[in-house]
Order: C-alpha cells, then structure tokens, then sequence
C-alpha cells in the first residue's frame, strides 16, 4: 500500500545477503555492525546456510534483550525463544502440539470472535474443537472474563478446552487490552488450566492515546510468582507489522514460558523436520529488536522514519473511524490499534434475503457488490465472526492518507446507495408492476 | 504429573505434557537433526569452554548444508538479491547491469515495489513464469504452464503439502506412500505426522541403489492388504544414496503408476548435482511427457526443486517449487486455497529461485563469472564424490558405491557381532553406537543408516561430501582408522 521500508533494516539485510558491501562507505557503520553480528552466526558467514532448528542464537539472545527491555526488566531466556517462518507458523506449531483426544476428549481451542481465521484454519486443519468467545462490540470489543467463563462450561460438555487464543491488539476489531483485563484473563486460565497463546504482532501498533500495550508475559509477572511460575504462556511476534511492515520477509518468533522441558524438546524435534526459518527474515527480525541506539549513527534517520510510519497509522485510523461513523448504517468502534477497521453495517431485510437466495453471507454480498461497484476489496465480516444477526466488514488503514481519504468516501456513497436500492419501500418497477 | 517444589507442596500440573500431546509428533523422528547432532551441538560447546579432547573441532558432516562448510555463494546470486533489499544500490556502478535488471524486473512484480510485501499465495507471477521457461529449456521444449507451478519455502514445504492433501481414509483405507528405503527422513516424518501408512520399497545397494520394478510390485502387493497405496514418492538423484535413475528405469516407474493409478511425486531438488560421467538426469517430467499422449494426460505427478543444493548451496533462504502436472482442477483450487492461510513463501527465497531459473545468459556482463563459480562448484563436488568412493573403498569392511549424484556418501559398514551386541543392551541401532563412538573420538558427526533406513542386518552411515577437499580427505582417513580400532576393540 505504498508504505516505505525502514531504511536501517534494509541495509542490514543487503550487507547480510553480500557481504562485500562491508567495504562500501555507502553504508553506515552501525548497520554493518549488526551484520557482522548476524553473519557471524551463520554457517560459513553465509545467510545462505541452515541455521540451528530455534534459530540463530545471538538473534535468539536480542530477542531475549528486546523482550527483557520492553517488559521492563521481566526476565527473558533465550532458551525459551524460537524464531519462526511468520508468526503465523509458530502459532500452527503450538497448535499442533496441543492438539489430542479423540470425541469428548478432543483438544477444544478458545478463540476469539472475531478472529485472525488463520485460527479457525489451523483448527480446521487439525481437527480441533473451535470453541468461541464473543467480544464485546458494543464495549469497543473489550473481552469479558465471564463470556469466556461461560463459553468454557459450555465446551467442556463436548471437547476437552485445553488451549485460549488472545490477539492483542486485536485482529480485525483492533481493540487493545487493558491490563485489568489481561490479568482476569490469566486468572482464568490459571484457574481453568488453560494453555495461554497470546498474539501480539501488533505490540507496536497502538493507536489510542488512553490506550497502551501490556504483553501478557509482563501482566503475568506482576500477578506473582504462584502465576508467573505456572501458567503455559506462548507469545508470538512477527515482522509483518509494527512500524517495519516486512510481510515477505516472513520473519517471527515466539517465547515460550512454563512450557514441560519434555514437550519443549518435543517440539524443537518437530521444527527440525523443517530445517529452520528463513535467514533473512531472522535478521529481519534482529534488526526490529536490535535497533539503532540514541548514540549510533543510524538513530536520527530511523527514528525519523519509525515515528512517520506509526504517526501517519495513528492518523489514518482516527480519519477511518470518523468517516465511517459519519454514514448513517455504518457503526464503527475506535480503532485503539493494529491496522484495519471492522465497522458493522446495517444490510436492510431484502438484501439479507437476495444474499440468502445466492447462498451467500449478507456481507458477502454487500462486499461483492462494493468490489465490482467500486474496485475496492474488503474482507467481508462472515470470514472472521460476528454475533448472529450482525455484519460487519474488514479494511485496512493502510493505503496513504490522500487514497484513504476517497476510498472512505467511495464506501460511503456506496452504503448510501445499497441502503437505497434495497430500502423498504417498493421500487418504481414493482409500483408499475402493479398498476398494471 | 505434578512436580514437587521446595517447600514440599505438591506444584500444578502441567497443562500440556509429553502424555496429552499430540500423540503423532511424538512419533516423529528425523535423524538429520537427530541425538547425534545435539550431542555433537554439546560437544562443541565443550571445547568453546575449553574441556580437553581428541580433537579440536566438530566437522558437521551429517547435514548437506553447503554453504557452512565453507562453499562460497555465487556472486550474481548475492548481488541481485541486495538490489532488491536495498533499492539505493541500483544507483551504484559497482553492480553489473544484468544483476540491476532482474532486480528491477523482480521488484516490479513485488506489491509497492518491495520484497515487504506478501506475494500471491503461489508465488509472484513473473517468476512463476521464469520457472516455467526453464522447465521448457531443461526439458527439451515440453511445455510448461505457469499456472502449474508453485512456489514453496524450501522443497520440504512443497512436499508436505501435496502430502497433506493426499492423506485421507481410515484403517485398511487409510493413504499408504510408497518411499524409498533408505529415504531421505522428511518423508516419514511427514507421514507419521499426518498419520499416513508408509509404504517401504527397498533400494537395491548391490546395484548401485537402483530401483526394481519387481521390488515395487511386492511393497504394493504387500501394501494393498492393510491400506490404499495412492502415492508413490521418489528421489532423484537420491538421497541419501546418491543413486541417478537411468532413463529406462524412471520409464518402468511412470509405467507402474499408470498401472497401478497411484499419484507419482519426484523429489528432483539435486537434479543440478549429477557427477557420474555414465550417469544424466532425466526429469520425470520430460519423460513422461515423451511417453506419450497416453501417459503425459493421465499420470499425475508432482515434481520438486529447491534452491538449498546443486551448485547455489542455499539453504538459509527456504526457497523451492513444485510443479503439478494433470492435477484435477477442483484439487488445485483446494491447493491454491491451502497455501493461501499461510500467505506466501519468503520473498527473498522467490528472487533467489528466479535468478536460478534466469541467470546470465551468454550475451551478458555478469556470464563469465557466474559460469567460472557455478563450474568450480560442481567440479570441486565431482572430485569429492570420487574421493570419498575411493577412500572409503580402501578401508576393510567399509565397501561404498560410488557417488553418481547429490551431495552424499551412504557406506556400507560392516560391524563386529560384539558391537551390535552391546549396541542392543543399550537399547541403541548398532550404527547409531558406531557413529556415537566416532563423534566422541574424532569429532565427526555423521548420520547413522538407521535414521534413513536400511535392509535388516547392514549397518550404514551418511556422510556429506561438502567439506572443502582437504578436510575430506582427513576426515575420510580418520573414519577409516576408527573403523580398523573399532573392528579390533570389539572383535
């Protein structure tokens, strides 16, 4: 969507892949630095090589710094940090670990409604038991401990709920957790024994001005020892968003705490079958938890750069919110955080019949409709969750401010005119229809 | 399970043990990166620390990892893929043009011009087409359609995936994937871990690993009894035995399927390191295809290539492809929309398999250099894989057959009654006792038979022929002096 890269990454990545460019005085010495770090633990220097099955380990080790940093002084063991192809293979990892059983046994995995469907994927895949959890839209999509509570005692009467999925900040609905919040969600699954994945690729994307990031690594420390000590904790983090945008580089990682020293080795076991995640994207990776310090050269730049890209986000999507909140139909929450917008949408009674009579989810329809109306592709709220009865649509905030700016209009003169054409009154065709 | 702390309470038990786990990733196994090498890991951590030993490094020779044993990556490779990380240097005159062109080409394929951006599930389009074209010029001319081909992280993923949609049934209808023995472990672990039968068909060792179609119809037969043979998986040049199929066998096996209607996948990732004068690749692919309108419309195969081996070494990227041929329509939507929830292989990987598939053509700056390095390569492996046959051939009761292809040498060794004695008391394969032993006296980490699989009663090891050639050539001696201590001290 026209974001640039984060200048500082990119040079790193460059001198990694050719290494002659350390001799070039095109390029910074910090950036070379970091690169000599990187290439010194590769085999044979070379990005080129497998690295170990967890990842390099002086990434692992940054990671562990970052983590240690970010949670203000939490302790991290880089043990405990696994690098991954994208967050989203360190969360199928996990998955499949968990999943066991068979019948009423069958491993039940708790996620969120709406949901990232790389979870309900994963759980299709493997033949896991969904179990959902609603959020609370008319709460700007707070998770409330006693619909989780709720839906457990319910799921437990057909599958054996092992595992509870949490995507903060939230993904599509962008809510962000507050910490009371985040620490009854440990409590819960403290009390339930409960396997805690907490997805947090979008720690660095919160938007909110009351709003602020609380990894639940930290929450967990600071309810005590009696919790930090036990509850199963997998937190993941990729490079696909935050401030870098690196999608392609499919670079993540996640740190596992409490995990069983059997089960963990159990699972470095089956990351071996893949040899290891993809090297660039480790460095990636390093240069997001290792970068330029206030006394390095490379510092003002990147700053420069980090505070235009997260801004211009924070921007855009206050702008998102007031637009769509501006169309009478359109109802959407603050976006505290991540990247996208999920308002919901009133589809009038005989759209909701036309979408039913193509077989169709009423969102899909509407969505299909905006696409070949207006070119502009949204996700359509039936493929992430919504409360019976509602719907929704998922956009990004991510095109430039100007293209936002028109795409929002178009999507308002768009909602306008499907409320019209399937308004209650009748059409002038059926009114002549019957006149005759 | 609950653990005692200190103070004498009983702690919580764990949510997730080794007892409700997925019950198939536990029986997963993969020698590759098996115990030998996390005690290998542990033994040079040892010497870092300054613990005394027989020897002063770890020669990792279980893993054919290139580029960490000092193979140097190929320049143009490395040029064009800095030009796509890093844009700015297509203003500097220190990068040929040629290179500067294809990163341009790669990054106007790339969403906002940048390899940040997730690609189309398949793989950017572009170079989706260059691997086509290639097929083409590798096989003679016979089409090939873009739309066929997939790019993947890494061969491994590819596999995997058409394994995946493979498997379905249960009991006696339950998948069954016939696999060479000795296999490259990627294939069983894969099985066991979707919970697919696997099928074993044994290479003949004193045939050069060849395959006997006769051998095939037994493990079918055999097979058809407590499951539903659909696949059949081969490796060519093989791994770990290095065998090169002739032109002849590779058509008995397209026969085969046909007659049999079972899915063919050909794991071609070292079609590239072929070093036996008598031996040549030949692409399944390009032979089925000059079989006939009978088989190229109705046998469906999937065909993998990778960018970690021939003469690119480059692992670290996880880049590769496969290509479907005669994959029903409705199944390769389902392909389509599987990979999908993974969104796209590494991009980095992709530009790496595009320059594979598009280097310099004769005409350009960077041919000369680029030919020079990738004919250094591929002549350095020749010379090892002659080496290591005749080294190893040299020592009683090592007997080797020679190394036609890939990057790997699978001996044979003969072990005293005694070892294999000792070895079963300590509940361990014979081989893996011998290559524990050989790790601990010389340092050198190899990958013992069992973990590839091997007739009842022969014992091997894997060993890479990567090391430079020097090192291979002390390396080779001292497993031949082990191997002579060894016989003697359990004779």
């Amino acid at each position: 969507m026209g974001q640039q890269p984060i200048t500082f990454v990119r040079q790193v990545v460059a001198l990694c892949c050719f290494p002659e460019l350390l001799d070039s005085p095109g390029f910074p010495d910090d950036a070379k630095q970091r690169a000599q770090r990187i290439l010194q633990g590769c085999g044979g220097r070379s990005l080129g090589s497998y690295s170990a099955s967890q990842g390099v380990e002086c990434i692992r080790q940054d990671i562990a710094a970052y983590i240690q940093q970010r949670d203000q002084g939490v302790p991290a063991d880089w043990d405990n940090v696994f690098l991954t192809t994208g967050a989203s293979d360190g969360i199928m990892s996990i998955l499949k670990l968990l999943v066991s059983g068979q019948g009423e046994s069958r491993t039940g995995v708790m996620i969120p409604i709406p949901q990232y469907p790389l979870y309900s994927a994963a759980i299709s895949e493997l033949e896991a038991v969904q179990v959902n959890y609603y959020l609370d839209e008319d709460e700007c999509w707070a998770l409330d401990v006693r619909e989780l509570q709720q839906r457990y005692q319910d799921a437990k009467q057909h599958c054996q709920p092992r595992v509870l999925c949490i995507i903060n900040p939230g993904n599509p609905t962008g809510q962000v957790q507050d910490k009371k919040c985040i620490e009854e969600v440990l409590h819960f699954a403290y009390e339930e024994n409960l396997f805690v994945m907490s997805d947090e690729v979008y720690q660095d994307n919160v938007y909110s001005p009351d709003c602020q990031f609380h990894s639940f690594k930290k929450v967990l420390y600071e309810m005590g020892p009696e919790y930090f000590n036990s509850v199963e904790l997998a937190s993941f983090h990729s490079t696909s968003k935050g401030y870098t945008g690196e999608c392609g580089f499919r670079g993540g990682y996640m740190e596992v705490l409490n995990m069983d020293p059997e089960v963990k080795a159990q699972l470095v076991k089956m990351l071996s079958v893949r040899l290891c995640p993809p090297v660039s994207g480790q460095a990636a990776m390093d240069v997001i938890v290792n970068p330029p310090k206030p006394h390095e050269p490379s510092y003002a730049q990147f700053t420069k750069e980090k505070n235009l890209v997260l801004d211009a986000l924070a921007q855009k999507a206050k702008m998102t919110e007031e637009i769509l909140n501006s169309v009478p139909g359109i109802k959407c929450n603050p976006v505290q955080g991540a990247m996208y917008a999920f308002p919901q949408i009133f589809i009038p009674p005989r759209a909701i019949q036309e979408a039913q009579a193509l077989s169709m989810a009423p969102d899909m329809l509407y969505c299909l409709r905006l696409l070949e109306e207006t070119g502009i592709c949204v996700v359509p709220g039936s493929g992430f969750g919504q409360r019976e009865g509602t719907f929704h649509f998922r956009m990004t905030i991510l095109p430039s401010t100007e293209k936002l700016k028109i795409l929002l209009t178009k999507v308002k003169d768009f909602h306008l005119k499907f409320l019209q054409e399937y308004s209650a009154q009748e059409t002038t065709q059926e009114n002549q229809h019957r006149e005759t | 399970m609950s653990q005692q702390r200190e103070n004498g309470v009983p702690a919580r038990g764990k949510v997730l043990t080794v007892d409700n786990m997925n019950p198939y990733v536990k029986r997963v196994e993969y020698a590759v990166r098996g115990p030998i090498v996390q005690r290998a890991v542990q033994i040079e951590k040892e010497l870092r620390e300054g613990v005394k030993k027989p020897f002063t490094e770890v020669i990792k020779a279980n893993i054919g990892d290139a580029h960490a044993m000092g193979q140097k990556p190929i320049t143009f490779l490395r040029q064009v893929l800095a030009l796509c990380s890093y844009p700015e240097l297509l203003k500097d005159n220190k990068f040929p043009e040629d290179a500067k062109k294809r990163a341009q080409r790669i990054l106007q394929a790339c969403g906002g011009q940048s390899i940040g951006s997730y690609s189309a599930s398949q793989g950017i389009e572009c170079i989706r087409e260059d691997v086509a074209r290639y097929i083409e010029k590798r096989d003679g001319g016979i089409p090939s359609n873009s739309d066929d081909i997939y790019l993947s992280t890494g061969a491994s993923d590819a596999i995997v995936t058409m394994l995946k949609l493979l498997v379905a049934g249960e009991g006696r209808d339950r998948t069954g994937v016939m696999i060479p023995i000795p296999q490259y472990p990627l294939y069983s672990a894969a099985l066991t871990d979707l919970g697919a039968v696997q099928i074993n068909y044994y290479l003949d060792e004193d045939k050069c690993w060849s395959l006997d179609i006769s051998e095939l119809r037994r493990a079918l037969a055999a097979a058809r009894k407590h499951c539903n043979p659909r696949v059949l998986c081969i490796i060519n040049p093989g791994n770990p035995t290095g065998q090169v199929q002739s032109r002849q066998c590779i058509e008995d096996v397209i026969r085969f399927i046909k007659e049999e209607d079972l899915f063919l996948m050909a794991d071609e990732v070292y079609q590239d390191n072929v070093y036996a004068e008598s031996s040549k690749f030949h692409s399944f692919k390009k032979v089925l295809f000059e079989m006939g309108p009978e088989f190229s419309s109705t046998v469906e195969l999937a065909s993998f290539h990778s960018t970690s081996k021939c003469y690119m070494g480059e692992c670290g990227f996880r880049a590769g492809y496969m290509e479907v041929i005669n994959l029903d329509p409705e199944v390769k939507a389902q392909l389509t929309k599987l990979v999908s929830v993974r969104l796209c292989p590494p991009v980095p990987g992709q530009a790496l398999l595009d320059l594979v598939v598009n280097p310099p053509q004769p005409d350009e700056p960077s041919y000369a250099t680029f030919t020079q390095e990738q004919t250094l390569v591929l002549k350095d492996l020749a010379e090892k894989a002659k080496l290591t046959e005749q080294i190893l051939n040299t020592v009683p009761g090592i007997t080797c057959n020679p190394v036609q292809g890939a990057m790997y040498t699978f001996p044979r060794i003969t072990l005293p009654q005694k070892a294999i004695d000792h070895a079963k008391e300590e509940g361990q394969a014979p081989d893996m006792f011998y290559c524990l032993k050989l790790l601990e006296e010389t340092g050198i980490c190899l990958v013992p038979g069992s973990g590839f699989g091997q007739r009842d009663g022969t014992h091997h090891f894997r060993m890479t022929i990567l090391p430079p050639a020097e090192k291979l050539k002390v390396v080779l001696e001292k497993i031949g002096e082990f191997h002579q201590r060894f016989t003697l001290e359990f004779s």
